[in-house]
């Protein structure tokens, strides 16, 4: 039976895109839904009744949500081309730890940059970078987060740096001049052909923020 | 070579408790260090510098930090028996979902009921938490554990704040009983087991718990 897979999505989402990159990388065909945050279609809202949020994989009509679950169900679904986690326990505990961490630190922190001014916006930004610099310590000096092969965690990282330009066009810093490593690091990444097609156009993302910010009246 | 588990917990740590029947679920020896959380050990602080939290498992020197990325690790390494996870990736990534979901949601309302919110506050905390068990009441169905006949990670993830909540109940804060009916013998049914009362305070140690330091703060 053939699989029917079907992505709802955002083109701008940082956790959308973590799941297109899974998908490029094991090759899989699927129909890409955009979703209008504003205007849910009633899939989405059926499908994820709890969150009404995207990402949503639908596979032969089952659900899958949450982006880094996602990401895992589709490596051991189709676990035959490109595992996307290492095969050691250990190594896999650290990859979900770190992937955890990125969600629980980044996102806000992000938001906290486009969605202040001033003094708290120079706060904000501290704190960002001090969050990409303990990730930068834990690449260290390998080419990927779990060493020579391009996987999970550099999935669940590399989708932020579409927004990197966003945040330092709004912030006024450069991300660069702070963690050089972790810049070498996604550039790296680009060259894969299933990030730099699933990644947001940087220009994009920050003309979504711009306006982002008028409708919630944070210029 | 014999494994050596450690584990790092505070005995009224939900977290911890997840950690604590997991261990005892598949017979895995462990010695636990009951840590202070306002004088936290230098191992703690050396095996989680990052969020320098507890719980913590050690495991032959090697430590690995966040309850639910410690429970598959568990799972992967100690595979041969009582398994948490299910096989299935569709309903593994469903498990998955749901604690992902305890986390999100049940753990915050835990924290604001004891917070000493009163009035319309309380109310609406009330609301939301029934409104959210009620869900996982759904999710439960007619099986006597979220994990099915045994006891899986979902069980693993909610049963803790589940024991506190039937404190209140106690207190006559509020009724579980009435409000989510399923909840109060799923509970029961758990501490049935001798890998869950062994490790997990019942709602009575906990009720008792909280009289004490209520009464030692009045004296």
């Amino acid at each position: 039976m053939a699989d029917e897979v079907i992505l709802l999505d955002g083109y701008v989402s940082m956790f959308g895109m973590r799941v297109r990159v899974a998908l490029a990388e094991k090759g899989i065909k699927y129909e890409y839904r955009e979703e209008d945050m504003r205007n849910k279609s009633p899939l989405l809202l059926k499908m994820n009744p709890i969150h009404k949020k995207i990402p949503v994989l639908i596979h032969n009509g089952k659900p899958v949500c949450e982006s880094l679950i996602i990401v895992q169900y589709i490596d051991e679904v189709w676990k035959d081309k490109a595992p996307l986690l290492p095969s050691d326990p250990y190594q896999r505990a650290q990859a979900r730890f770190w992937a955890d961490f990125i969600d629980k630190k980044l996102y806000d922190a992000g938001k906290k940059i486009w969605t202040t001014k001033g003094e708290e916006q120079e706060a904000a930004n501290k704190e960002f970078i001090e969050v990409l610099k303990v990730l930068e310590g834990e690449l260290g000096d390998k080419p990927y987060f779990m060493g020579e092969r391009f996987g999970f965690l550099d999935i669940a990282l590399i989708t932020f740096y579409s927004w990197f330009h966003a945040y330092e066009t709004l912030g006024n810093f450069s991300i660069e001049a702070e963690c050089p490593k972790l810049i070498s690091w996604a550039k790296r990444c680009l060259q894969k052909e299933s990030v730099s097609k699933s990644l947001a156009d940087q220009k994009k993302v920050y003309e979504f923020v711009v306006e982002m910010k008028k409708r919630l009246g944070v210029e | 070579m014999a494994d050596e588990v450690v584990l790092l917990d505070y005995w009224l740590s939900p977290y911890g408790m997840r950690l604590r029947i997991a261990l005892a679920l598949k017979g895995i020896e462990y010695e636990r260090k009951e840590e202070e959380l306002n004088n936290k050990s230098p191992l703690l602080l050396q095996s989680n510098p990052v969020h320098k939290k507890v719980p913590v498992l050690i495991h032959n020197g090697k430590p690995i930090c966040e309850s639910v990325v410690a429970l598959q690790y568990i799972d992967e390494v100690w595979k041969d028996k009582a398994p948490l996870f299910p096989s299935d990736p569709y309903l593994r990534s469903q498990a998955k979902f749901w604690a992902d979901y305890v986390d999100k949601t049940i753990s915050g309302f835990a924290r604001k009921l004891w917070s000493g919110a009163k009035g319309e506050e309380m109310e609406a905390v009330k609301k939301d938490l029934f409104d959210c068990l009620r869900l996982f009441e759904g999710e439960l169905g007619d099986k006597p554990f979220f994990g099915g006949e045994t006891l899986g990670l979902v069980d693993l993830a909610l049963l803790p704040f589940a024991s506190w909540f039937s404190v209140h109940d106690k207190f006559g804060t509020f009724s579980l009983e009435a409000e989510c009916p399923k909840i109060p013998p799923w509970v029961k049914r758990c501490f049935q087991m001798e890998s869950v009362s062994e490790s997990v305070p019942s709602s009575d140690q906990l009720y008792d718990y909280v009289v004490k330091m209520r009464n030692s703060r009045q004296e």
